[in-house]
C-alpha cells in the first residue's frame, strides 16, 4: 500500500487559514500508513492467509472433526467449483445481486430526495424526523418476516428489505451533506441570481458528494446483508437460500462456499463505490 | 438623488431579532455612492459594517429604509452588484479557471465568450499559470485574487468588498491592496469596501466613511484628495499620514 488506494490529503496550514479551521476541506484519515513497502513486504499478508489455510487443512484431515462440521479448504474449493460449473452459483448469485442492486437504487434514491427535503424544509423535518428515527429503531431482521408476508417470498420483499436497510444511513448522510454547505457559498449563488436548479447542480450536489459517496460505500455492503436476511426468512433462490439449504442438509462446504461468494460480492461492490469516489472526487487528491 | 449616484441607501435601519431579544445593528444609515468612485467603510468590530454590505447587496432586507440601484429599489440580489466576502469562498471542487467562470456559466453566456473573458481575467489577476489548480492548493492571497476576479468577471457596475483582505497576513495584505489599485485602474467600477485597516482605506479610497459602534451610524465622511494613480509609495508621504491620523481620531475621539 503506498497510500494511493486510500486517498487522503495533508493539512498544511496556509496563509489565510484560521486556526483550527482549514477552509472547509473534509479530510480522510489514512487507513494504512504511507510507507513505501519493499517487495517482500507485499508477501506478508498473503503468507499469513496461506498458513491459516494449511493449518485448517491439516486440522480437517486429521479426523478430529467430522467433515460435515469442518470441511477442509480443498473440499470447499471443490464444492465451489462444482457449483460454479453446473451454473447454480451464477444463477443464485445473479438473484442476490439483482436484489442488492435494486434495493440500493431504490433505497438511495428515496433517501436522497427525502433527505434533501428534510434539509431544506423545516416543516418536513419536524413532521417526518420522529417517524424516520422510530423506523430506524426497528431491527430489520425483526420485520423481515412481516415484509415477506406482505410482499411474497419472491424478489420484491428482498428488494424492500435491502432498500430499508440502506435507507437510514443514506438519509442521515444526505441531511448532513446538505446542511454542511457553507452559507457563504449559498450567498454567492444567491448574489449571482442562480436558479434553484443551478444551485442544486452547481452547489448542493457537488458539495454533498463526498458525504454521499462515503455513504454509498457503507450502503453497498449493508445492502448485501439485507438481501441475505430476506433470503434466510423465505426464498427459493439466492446465495442466502444456498446457505440455508446447506445448513439444512449439513452440506457445510456449500455453506462456506456461498459465504465466500457473498463476501466477494460485497467487497466488489465496496471496491466499485471506492473507485467511483476516486474518480468523482479528484479535487480532493 | 444626484445624477451620478449609482447606489444609494436611504435611511436604513436594521434590527437583528434573535432568541436573546432584539439587537439594533444599524440606525438610519444614509449613503450615496457616485459612479466609478472607490469608497471605504471603516468602524469598530461588530458595528454592523457587514450587515450594511449585505443589505446593499440585497442579501438581507433592512428593517426600515430602502436601497436603490439607480432608480430601482433593491429587494433581492442583482448580478449588477458583485460581492467579495471575507473568506475567498471558492468552490473546492472547481479549478481556479472554473471558479472564475462560474458567474458566466450561471448567466448562460455563450461558451466562446466565457472562455475569452475567463482567460482575460486569469491574466488580469496574475493567475494564468494556476488555471487548472484546485483551491486547496492556493495560498490565502491567491484565493482572494480568484474571488476578486470572480466578482469582476461578469462586469457588475458595483463591487462590494467585505474585508476581503481581513484574513491575510500584513505583507500579503499590502501587496493585495496594490493589486486592487491596479485592477481598479483597469476596470473602473463603483466600489464600496469594508476594511479594518485605516492606511488601507486611505490608500484605496476617494472617500472614507466611518461608522459608530453598534448600532452603526455613519459619523464621518472624509474625502481623500490624494492624486491618482496611487501606489504603495504613498504610505510614507506626510499628507497620507496626516489623513490616517485624522481618520484615527474620528474613530477613537480622545
Amino acid at each position: 500500500m503506498d497510500g494511493k488506494v486510500f486517498p487522503h490529503r495533508h493539512a498544511e496550514p496556509r496563509i489565510g487559514d484560521r486556526p483550527g479551521e482549514a477552509a472547509g476541506r473534509p479530510r480522510l484519515t489514512p487507513v494504512f500508513p504511507r510507507f513505501r513497502m519493499v517487495w517482500w513486504q507485499f508477501l506478508l499478508a498473503p503468507s499469513l492467509g496461506a498458513i491459516i489455510l494449511v493449518l485448517w487443512e491439516i486440522l480437517a484431515r486429521s479426523g478430529v472433526y467430522a467433515s460435515f462440521i469442518l470441511p477442509a479448504p480443498t473440499d470447499v474449493v471443490e464444492r465451489w467449483w462444482s457449483l460454479a460449473s453446473d451454473g447454480s452459483l451464477m444463477r443464485h448469485g445473479a438473484v442476490t445481486l439483482r436484489e442488492v442492486l435494486s434495493g440500493l437504487l431504490i433505497g438511495l434514491t428515496a433517501a436522497f430526495w427525502l433527505g434533501y427535503l428534510i434539509a431544506k424544509n423545516r416543516i418536513a423535518a419536524y413532521t417526518l424526523t420522529p417517524y424516520l428515527v422510530a423506523l430506524q429503531a426497528i431491527p430489520i431482521v425483526a420485520i423481515a418476516p412481516l415484509l415477506i408476508i406482505w410482499f411474497g417470498s419472491g424478489i420484491a420483499s428482498k428488494v424492500i428489505i435491502c432498500a430499508l436497510i440502506v435507507f437510514f444511513p443514506a438519509l442521515v448522510n444526505t441531511i448532513i451533506g446538505m446542511r454542511n454547505i457553507a452559507p457563504e457559498l449559498r450567498d454567492l449563488m444567491h448574489a449571482l441570481e442562480a436558479t434553484p436548479l443551478q444551485t442544486f447542480w452547481h452547489l448542493e450536489l457537488p458539495a454533498a458528494l463526498p458525504i454521499l459517496l462515503g455513504g454509498l460505500k457503507v450502503s453497498a455492503t449493508l445492502s448485501v446483508i439485507g438481501a441475505v436476511v430476506g433470503e434466510f426468512v423465505s426464498a427459493s433462490e439466492g446465495l442466502g437460500y444456498l446457505i440455508n439449504f446447506g445448513r439444512g442438509t449439513y452440506d457445510t462446504a456449500l455453506v462456506i462456499a456461498a459465504v465466500y461468494t457473498l463476501s466477494t460480492l460485497a467487497l466488489t461492490l465496496y471496491g466499485l463505490a471506492s473507485l467511483l469516489e476516486y474518480i468523482l472526487l479528484d479535487w480532493q487528491r | 438623488m444626484p445624477n451620478d449616484t449609482i447606489l444609494a441607501a436611504e435611511d436604513i435601519s436594521h434590527t437583528y431579532t434573535g432568541p436573546g431579544g432584539d439587537l439594533p445593528t444599524l440606525e438610519s444609515v444614509t449613503l450615496e455612492l457616485s459612479r466609478e468612485s472607490f469608497v471605504c467603510l471603516v468602524g469598530p468590530s461588530g458595528c454592523g459594517k457587514s450587515t450594511l454590505l449585505r443589505i446593499l447587496a440585497g442579501l438581507l432586507r433592512p428593517t426600515t429604509g430602502q436601497v436603490r440601484l439607480e432608480a430601482q429599489p433593491i429587494t433581492q440580489p442583482q448580478r449588477r452588484i458583485g460581492i467579495v466576502f471575507q473568506k475567498a469562498n471558492l468552490m473546492p471542487w472547481r479549478t481556479v479557471y472554473s471558479n472564475l467562470s462560474l458567474p458566466l456559466e450561471l448567466a448562460r453566456m455563450p461558451a466562446s465568450e466565457q472562455e475569452e473573458r475567463t482567460t482575460a481575467m486569469l491574466e488580469l489577476t496574475g493567475l494564468t499559470g494556476f488555471a487548472d489548480v484546485y483551491p486547496a492548493a492556493l495560498s490565502g492571497g491567491m484565493a482572494q485574487r480568484v474571488a476578486i476576479g470572480r466578482a469582476l468577471i461578469h462586469d457588475p457596475e458595483v463591487l462590494l468588498l467585505d474585508e476581503p483582505f481581513g484574513q491575510l497576513d500584513a505583507l500579503t495584505r499590502e501587496q493585495m491592496s496594490g493589486e486592487l489599485l491596479r485592477i481598479w485602474a483597469r476596470h473602473r467600477k463603483t466600489v464600496l469596501m469594508v476594511t479594518h485597516s485605516i492606511p488601507e482605506a486611505v490608500l484605496l479610497a476617494d472617500r472614507v466613511l466611518v461608522m459608530s459602534p453598534r448600532p452603526g451610524r455613519i459619523i464621518c465622511d472624509l474625502p481623500v484628495p490624494l492624486p491618482r494613480p496611487r501606489s504603495l509609495d504613498l504610505l510614507h508621504r506626510p499628507d497620507f499620514v496626516a489623513l490616517t491620523e485624522r481618520l484615527r481620531r474620528s474613530i477613537h475621539p480622545a
